[in-house]
């Protein structure tokens, strides 16, 4: 995209001005190729003494991933990531070494190096010592990916309802982490619970998950909703591109370049989810997945705001999501998964976004509570949370304003609307069972919320 | 291959929908998937600089990518273009090069004056019902603003003699005889070759000898706008046209046009003629004229059994076509009379009557064009001289014409126009079938340069 800042400092004769002078330089991030290694380097598996059999196991798994895994750290190392396992420490003080451990090889993190850290959540009746430990690792890691540089990032498996560390979709969520499809998500703690019965099935194949599916991505004739529907594609999908007649020409363009249909349908029909359910089950078979990506801006201040304003916000970027999971909860879709955008205006506000912040807000509140709905058939309801993401919507923002929104996080640039995509592809991956009701936020680590 | 044996002269409801029309044995029925158009727009507007080729290729892409076609190696593309550079030889097949379909997909370019999209429809159903392929996609684009300017005669002919001449003397002698005169370009021109006169100044003969009046054509206008809005309103056309370079619809369409307005606007048409007593005067305006249109339509053919194999919807079958042609030359037949003569035809073959139809698809090339074919089929002397029947052929409820409007809102990009229309009444039997629960038919007329004219009957499966 167009961010001329991060291109200059990190080429040719301005880079060397940029080092010299000291600027910051946010990194060209590295992105998922197919076939390229999963890391750019090898992987430190380090835990405390209670957790070594969780970091074994781990250490197991990367070793069938192929990648090089260490469980010493040394000298002579570029480290591609280090997994810092505490899953069964109990006291603060039991995770001092493994943690000074993970310090000890930061400085020899490559760039685009990944930490994650692999500890369980809080729950009810843990004793304060233990309550701590595992709360400690929240503000752990969410300072340690603002000390990381050069495209390196640092998140979190946040293992919830005694899920094993190395349940699929814990280890689903650790190879998205390690890989370069989290390219832009940073300082995220991501609570991952046992699958359901049934559902816990690792893919077949790493590089086509989503083979066999049939997903609906709404908003699919621009911005985010193409790479969303190009990189389900990558992932297997056949997919359903929707959008609103008028936009139909860049529709055709996404269904043809992802091999999919076009369904030129406005989202907020009263029948919208019934003629989505009809497309995919009469034109592909089955229905798997929907995106509900279409949104809509009509940014004002409150004391400006007309009612129009208002009202189309909420009925397209809100009321229309929930139309539509209603009658496919009702239409008893079998492992129905639902992925969502909230936006970083719906966690932290923004002046002059009351009403896309109401809807946003609006959308992780109903995820979390179609969550156990859908549950119920086997799926699961998700939104992913973009930060600064550039496409069309923010090139329109005003200079300064877009270059201060860009800077403001931990990677110091915005994101892709493919960041957005591979975090959607990943929520909506078989593997991902256990991941249920989450927002996951697609940010560079924003310095916006939380 | 599925077959299915036809008969002939079943009366309507005598079988269970399959009451057939071909005349040969052992044919397959070719239905029709869907369609997709581009938005049409007045010359020189939106697609001012866009190329039949664009137009037919965006037309063609977001019909690959409403049915999934993508890669997709179909029969056949059938389609053309009635004003036509003399570099688009092989229009339709640049256009697949240029889709998203597969490149093993064959294509040739066909025309038939304003029924080349019908034309073409016919060409893909018969080949599908013989076997021959078992899908295809028949059209038609046509664009004023990007017409073809040619060189006038006498510069064309010393260009060619200076290019057979072999030496430089030869070419300067060719070049020499040029006159100031032969620079001028010249211009694409509708008129009949052969009596001079346009399209409008032939059917103003046919209007004023049927005494249609001002007042009737401009109803007819009238309710295509109407008509016509009221389809995009309801989102009759959400899967039957796709934007094109950011026109979403089509921008001749007047809905707030009104009878008052209409009947403001100066006769264009006809204002040598004599006025006969019904008409007082020309009555042909701009506004119960089609206006001249930049656009591209196409229609999905099939098997029953590749739309099954590829679980693709089918809204109709195209049942059986006719075309004829008239005399306007020696005779004393209008120019768009044909399609009067060619119905007749085509119902008896079938066994049918005017009464069978539950919509009737007239190409308004004049609001006139459809009242004449009315009033022609109500005439019992025109009927029994000029069509050798035995009296009136019929006449037709109003409230059955053009219910989603025609080329009078639309607008008419000649080769376009079949493939528009084709489209609407297949979803209009499709959807008729489905709220009855009975067979739905569909009558589709369209009139043409040099008399010609082509039409079709259209059923729900």
């Amino acid at each position: 995209m167009t961010d001329s800042y991060t291109r200059l400092v990190n080429t040719g004769l301005t880079k060397t001005l940029a080092t010299r002078l000291g600027l910051p330089r946010p990194a060209v991030l590295r992105r998922h190729r197919p076939g390229e290694p999963l890391t750019v380097g090898p992987v430190l598996v380090v835990s405390d003494a209670a957790s070594k059999t969780d970091a074994d196991a781990l250490a197991q798994t990367l070793l069938g991933w192929g990648t090089d895994v260490r469980r010493e750290p040394s000298d002579d190392a570029r480290w591609g990531a280090v997994v810092l396992v505490v899953t069964e420490a109990a006291r603060p003080t039991d995770v001092s070494d493994a943690v000074l451990a993970v310090g000890s090889v930061l400085r020899r993190l490559a760039p685009h190096g990944r930490v994650v850290t692999v500890s369980r959540a809080v729950a009810e009746g843990d004793s304060p010592e233990l309550a701590a430990t595992r709360a400690g690792v929240d503000g752990f890691l969410r300072s340690l990916a603002k000390e990381l540089r050069a495209g390196a990032t640092g998140n979190g498996i946040v293992l919830t309802g005694g899920a094993a560390a190395d349940s699929t979709s814990a280890l689903a969520t650790l190879r998205f982490f390690l890989s370069a499809r989290s390219a832009f998500v940073d300082g995220q703690l991501l609570p991952v619970g046992p699958a359901p019965a049934g559902a816990d099935e690792a893919p077949v194949d790493d590089d086509r998950p989503l083979a066999g599916r049939v997903a609906v991505v709404t908003g699919a004739a621009r911005g985010i909703g193409v790479a969303i529907a190009k990189t389900l594609a990558r992932d297997g999908a056949s997919v359903v591109c929707v959008d609103v007649p008028a936009a139909g020409e860049g529709l055709a363009r996404t269904a043809n370049a992802v091999g999919g249909t076009a369904l030129q349908l406005d989202v907020t029909a009263d029948d919208a989810g019934a003629r989505i359910l009809e497309h995919a089950r009469s034109r592909h078979g089955r229905l798997d997945l929907v995106v509900h990506n279409a949104g809509i801006l009509r940014d004002k201040l409150l004391a400006n705001m007309t009612p129009e304003q208002w009202d189309a916000v909420t009925a397209v970027n809100l009321a229309a999501q929930l139309r539509i999971n209603a009658q496919l909860l009702d239409a008893g879709v079998e492992g129905l998964r639902i992925v969502s955008l909230a936006s970083i205006a719906g966690i932290a506000g923004n002046r002059g976004q009351t009403n896309y912040g109401f809807s946003k807000a609006g959308v992780i509140g109903h995820t979390r509570a179609t969550a156990p709905l859908v549950a119920r058939l086997g799926g699961t309801a998700n939104a992913v949370a973009p930060g600064f993401v550039e496409t069309e919507m923010t090139r329109r923002i005003p200079a300064v304003t877009r270059e201060m929104g860009r800077r403001a996080s931990s990677l110091q640039q915005g994101g892709l609307p493919v960041d957005v995509a591979e975090a959607v592809a990943f929520l909506a991956s078989p593997a991902a069972a256990g991941v249920n009701g989450e927002v996951l936020r697609v940010c560079g680590q924003s310095w916006l919320g939380r | 291959m599925a077959t299915r044996k036809t008969t002939t002269g079943t009366p309507r409801g005598a079988s269970s929908g399959t009451t057939g029309s071909a005349r040969t044995a052992d044919v397959r029925d070719a239905v029709i998937v869907g369609g997709n158009r581009i938005p049409f727009s007045r010359a020189g507007k939106r697609y001012a600089d866009a190329s039949n080729q664009e137009m037919f290729t965006a037309a063609l892409e977001g019909l690959v990518a409403r049915f999934g076609l993508q890669g997709e190696r179909l029969g056949e593309v059938v389609g053309g273009a009635v004003l036509k550079h003399s570099r688009d030889f092989n229009l339709v097949r640049e256009a697949v090069l240029g889709s998203s379909l597969s490149a093993q997909t064959p294509a040739f370019d066909l025309q038939q004056a304003c029924a080349t999209g019908l034309e073409a429809t016919i060409n893909v159903a018969n080949k599908i019902r013989l076997g021959q392929i078992d899908s295809g996609v028949a059209g038609g684009t046509d664009t004023i603003s990007d017409a073809p300017v040619a060189v006038s005669e006498g510069l064309r002919r010393a260009l060619l003699a200076a290019s057979h001449a072999t030496t430089l003397q030869g070419r300067l002698k060719a070049l020499a005889r040029l006159r100031p005169v032969d620079l001028k370009p010249l211009t694409p021109a509708t008129d009949e070759p052969r009596t001079g006169l346009s399209m409008g100044e032939h059917q103003a003969i046919t209007t004023a000898r049927w005494g249609i009046t001002r007042d009737a054509q401009d109803e007819v206008a009238l309710a295509s706008h109407q008509n016509l809005a009221r389809a995009w309103d309801s989102g009759f056309f959400d899967d039957l046209v796709t934007p094109f370079r950011g026109l979403t619809r089509d921008d001749n369409l007047r809905p707030d046009t009104s009878l008052e307005k209409l009947a403001s606007l100066k006769p264009v048409f006809g204002k040598s003629l004599a006025s006969s007593e019904a008409t007082a005067g020309p009555t042909m305006t701009a506004g119960n004229s089609t206006p001249l249109t930049d656009g591209a339509s196409t229609v999905l053919l099939a098997s029953t059994e590749w739309a099954e194999a590829h679980d693709l919807p089918v809204l109709a079958r195209f049942v059986d076509a006719e075309t004829a042609a008239v005399d306007f030359v020696h005779g004393h037949e209008g120019l768009l009379m044909a399609p009067v003569h060619a119905v007749p035809r085509l119902l008896a073959r079938n066994g049918m009557t005017l009464a069978d139809f539950d919509f009737l698809e007239i190409h308004e090339a004049f609001a006139s064009t459809v009242l004449t074919t009315l009033a022609a089929w109500e005439d019992a002397d025109y009927c029994k001289n000029e069509l050798g029947l035995p009296g009136a052929f019929g006449s037709v409820d109003r409230a059955r014409v053009n219910v989603n409007g025609s080329s009078l809102a639309a607008g008419h990009p000649f080769a376009a126009t079949g493939g528009r229309i084709v489209a609407t009444a297949a979803k209009l039997v499709a959807q008729r079938a489905a709220e009855t629960g009975e067979t739905a038919r569909a009558l589709v007329s369209v009139c043409a340069a040099g008399g010609l004219g082509a039409t079709a009957i259209i059923e729900s499966v």
